[in-house]
């Protein structure tokens, strides 16, 4: 059940570099990335390929499959059509370090930015009491395995630069969400999502959703409802009033 | 000769799983500088692929739960050769720890009440595992990651420096541990690491290594760990004057993949089990009541009935086997295949779809039926999934003194997680690897933290030896120089092989022997390793800096083994097919002598006596000789 395939990498680093032709055995129920450490065993030692767990647990194996952003550990062979070379290239909106590898530390700096989860004041650990229906809301975020594909897939900055300093991207802002869905989280994010994390430069076009490879949905569930809760407050009258007069919090 | 950056940190953690990430953090809560080095990304390491759960007796579902059971069942599980006081120690704290991870923001799957739910799992007699669906190592390493960051950002608003802290030195990996001093005065004094990236060299002076570099299963062909498993601090501890014990118990978890080949050894978790699933044969047969061994036939049911009323009412029914220790399981669906019973790729059945409903399946274990419909296109909510044993941990680690988690032997050193030995004995229990990683990662930071203080107020900060890093630094830099041709891949393959097919789930000693020869002519081979590339992010130069270690621990593993003249946990003789009371007083320890590892006995320290009134003294017998009772009843 074997086949012979012809794999196309991307080969170099720091920007410089060119698609490199191999040619290799694939067998029945193989993914890309088992046909990539073939060709690293094999031929090309020094290959650079990021990977852990092979499993699409980790998410450190995002790479472009024929164009597309995708984990190669789930990428299996017989989706790909036969007879036809399997192009595989970095990620396009993070820097090169070498080969199939990028740089991700935007990623990181970004997370850096979102204040962590706060409970209230003088709530001992133990004694968290939540139900089900309410923790399932930020659970479905918390299944995020940092792939970045979302981040290398959005337009905001895939082939935008300039607004990397200025957009924290799907995966943090959806953290945003998460925490501000948490039932006992008591710290106010949304300001600082719109003014400092740059929400408004998603135009809920879903091309995050659409890459996510554990089926979050990213625009529907985090982003729109992010935007909503800061458009309610910024454009909501009372609120604003209220934010101005500092009503007690009992008070509304 | 090579440059390299010099830094300097109070405590260096090696390892950002979840050992190493929560021992920074109470390093890090002492007011200790501390530096994280991690082999990949920040927030990838091996804890993600946990699934099933962490094991704290919290009670939550059944009230009848607590730190007693939970010690006892930990030692049923490790046959009676855990170090007791690691045992009671990990029962006593698992709970708060796991709170604690609560109140740093993770979100666990939730009972009626709104407490933290807990299921049943392998060995352990109540439900315990805290777990968010099948996915909980990810909310660990993610609660613990962002912890970090959240330390990160009150160390930002301090001092303006994210960085002046913890800092996660990430795609970073440790060759070297230095020492400093000679007999009692030696210390630890630095160690010496490479940015993967760039291939460029780091020298950190440090007077605390925490090594928590995790497992070693790597050596093994059909194994569920990643390519980072390559057993680095288990070497690490040896090559600075350490001790490993227990490294004949590898644990092979009874349910991994076993197609399409591609995946083989996948994890398919233990939740399954616990949830429900049964494990068949080609004939359909519900096997494991055939394998429950003497030692726990009170505990386990006799017929499917009582094991199906199991699952509504604990209190009246006993046990599935199938929820029996993973050291049986995975023995007895070997026995399965090796008998011709297996299913068609070789593995046996396991079947949850005859027993929930699809969307309770897709609920309750959503990581398994998202892998088996993407990686063999097959629905578990309509068939059954074939599985069959995969390498999967080892109990065995550095010797460390329970309390601290300081090194044997070592001044400086501590160690925590799967690369220290001793907790968990012959056989891990499902779910003790989590509460371990955060019970003894939290004593290992605060205890070298400690250690540091006392270094800093009676001088023990030992330069790093000029000599030793030039030293070091030749080493990690000759595989470029060497023109003898071998791939390190092709080395490595072959090592996986003999781990798998000599030192696998059923081991004999001619078997033992030829591994052991095996290993020597590999480890003479890797002298003439070919790296080709450069040193930016280069695989092939990494490997070859990996093998020797790998080598170095797979041979500590195929020695206990050949020595240890019993079957116990994770150790099966095909020789010596009985438990035998003699070796369950022994720890084997391997240490490495003026070049060459030796292993020797050493007496098991004896539970007080209060730990022992916790079991009845007829269980007892089934282990231990009748002197060593009868000792027991008048201390």
């Amino acid at each position: 059940m074997s086949h012979t395939a012809i794999f196309r990498i991307w080969r170099g680093d720091k920007g410089e570099g060119a698609l490199q032709d191999y040619s290799t055995q694939v067998n029945e129920g193989e993914v890309v990335l088992d046909v990539l450490h073939r060709i690293q065993a094999e031929q090309e030692n020094d290959l650079a390929i990021r990977w852990n767990c092979k499993a699409g647990k980790c998410g450190s194996c995002s790479a472009e499959v024929n164009g597309k952003p995708r984990l190669m550990c789930l990428t299996r062979m017989n989706s790909l059509p036969e007879g036809e070379p399997v192009t595989i290239t970095p990620l396009r909106t993070f820097p090169v370090i070498r080969d199939l590898v990028t740089d991700v530390t935007y990623n990181y700096v970004k997370a850096r930015e979102v204040p962590a989860f706060q409970p209230p004041e003088g709530l001992k650990p133990g004694e968290y009491r939540m139900t089900q229906e309410d923790v399932s809301r930020s659970q479905e975020f918390r299944k995020c395995i940092e792939c970045f594909l979302c981040q290398n897939t959005c337009h905001a900055v895939r082939d935008h630069e300039e607004n990397k300093e200025y957009f924290a991207g799907p995966r943090v802002l959806m953290r945003v969400t998460e925490l501000d869905m948490h039932p006992l989280d008591t710290l106010d994010r949304q300001e600082l999502a719109q003014e400092e994390l740059g929400l408004g430069y998603c135009n809920i076009t879903k091309c995050c959703t659409q890459v996510c490879p554990e089926h979050i949905k990213i625009t529907d569930n985090a982003l729109i409802p992010l935007k909503e809760r800061v458009a309610d407050r910024k454009y909501d009258p009372l609120l604003w009033l209220g934010s101005k007069i500092k009503v007690r919090k009992d008070a509304d | 000769m090579s440059d390299y950056e010099k830094l300097s940190y109070d405590v260096v953690v090696i390892g950002a799983g979840g050992a190493g990430l929560r021992a920074a953090i109470s390093a890090r809560e002492t007011g200790k500088t501390v530096a994280v080095m991690s082999k990949s990304l920040f927030g990838k390491a091996h804890t993600v692929m946990a699934e099933g759960g962490i094991a704290a007796s919290m009670a939550n579902v059944n009230p009848k739960d607590n730190w007693q059971v939970h010690f006892r069942d930990t030692m049923r599980g490790g046959k009676f050769l855990n170090n007791y006081r690691m045992a009671e120690l990990h029962a006593k704290e698992a709970p708060d720890c796991v709170w604690e991870l609560e109140s740093w923001g993770a979100l666990f799957d939730r009972t009626k009440d709104g407490r933290i739910s807990q299921r049943n799992f392998g060995g352990h007699e109540y439900p315990r595992l805290a777990h968010v669906g099948d996915r909980t190592g990810l909310e660990m390493i993610r609660t613990l990651q962002q912890k970090v960051v959240a330390l990160q950002q009150q160390d930002f608003k301090a001092t303006g420096d994210y960085e002046s802290g913890i800092r996660v030195f990430a795609e970073c990996t440790v060759t070297k541990i230095f020492m400093t001093g000679e007999g009692d005065n030696r210390r630890v004094s630095g160690v010496l690491a490479y940015w993967r990236t760039t291939g460029e060299f780091i020298v950190i002076e440090t007077s605390a290594v925490v090594i928590a570099t995790g497992g070693i299963g790597k050596s093994f062909k059909v194994t569920s760990n990643s390519w980072e498993y390559t057993g680095d601090g288990h070497a690490l501890a040896l090559e600075c004057g350490g001790s490993l014990i227990n490294m004949e118990f590898v644990q092979f978890h009874p349910t991994g993949m076993v197609w399409p080949p591609s995946v083989r050894g996948l994890l398919v978790t233990e939740s399954v089990r616990g949830d429900g699933g049964v494990l068949t044969n080609s004939e359909g047969r519900r096997f494991m009541f055939d394998y429950i061994p003497e030692v726990f036939k009170s505990q386990y049911a006799d017929t499917e009935e009582e094991a199906d009323r199991w699952y509504t009412d604990p209190d009246n029914n006993k046990r599935p086997p199938e929820l029996l220790p993973r050291d049986e399981v995975a023995r007895a669906i070997n026995a399965e295949v090796k008998a011709g019973r297996g299913s068609p790729h070789g593995g046996v059945y396991l079947d949850v779809s005859t027993r929930l409903a699809p969307d309770v399946i897709k609920a309750k274990l959503p990581s398994m039926w998202h892998q088996f419909k993407e990686l063999a296109d097959v629905d578990i909510t309509q068939e059954p999934m074939e599985v069959g044993p995969t390498c999967h941990y080892v109990m065995g680690g550095v010797e460390v003194d329970p309390d601290t988690t300081a090194a044997i032997g070592v001044n400086g050193l501590f160690c925590a997680g799967e690369a220290a030995g001793g907790l968990h004995g012959s056989n891990r229990l499902g779910g003790n690897s989590l509460s371990d990683l955060l019970v003894f990662g939290r004593r290992a930071g605060i205890y070298a933290a400690e250690y540091v203080d006392a270094a800093t107020t009676k001088g023990w900060r030992p330069a790093i030896n000029e000599n030793d890093v030039t030293e070091a630094l030749e080493w990690a830099l000759k595989p470029f120089t060497m023109t003898g041709g071998e791939n390190p891949y092709t080395i490595q393959h072959e090592l996986q092989e003999v781990m798998n097919d000599l030192v696998g789930i059923i081991r004999t000693e001619h078997e033992m022997t030829l591994a052991l020869k095996s290993i020597e002519d590999l480890t003479m081979r890797i002298a003439y390793l070919n790296t080709t590339g450069g040193r930016s992010y280069n695989p092939g130069w990494n490997l070859a800096l990996d093998l020797p270690k790998q080598l170095l621990v797979s041979k500590c593993i195929a020695l206990a083994a050949l020595t240890r003249q019993e079957s116990r946990g994770g150790h099966t003789r095909d020789d010596f097919p009985m438990m035998d009371p003699y070796w369950r007083k022994v720890n084997l320890v391997c240490t490495v002598d003026d070049g060459e590892l030796v292993v020797e006995k050493k007496s098991l320290v004896s539970m007080t006596n209060d730990l022992q009134a916790l079991f009845d003294e007829v269980e007892l017998g089934k282990y231990m000789t009748a002197a060593e009772l009868e000792t027991a009843g008048q201390g």
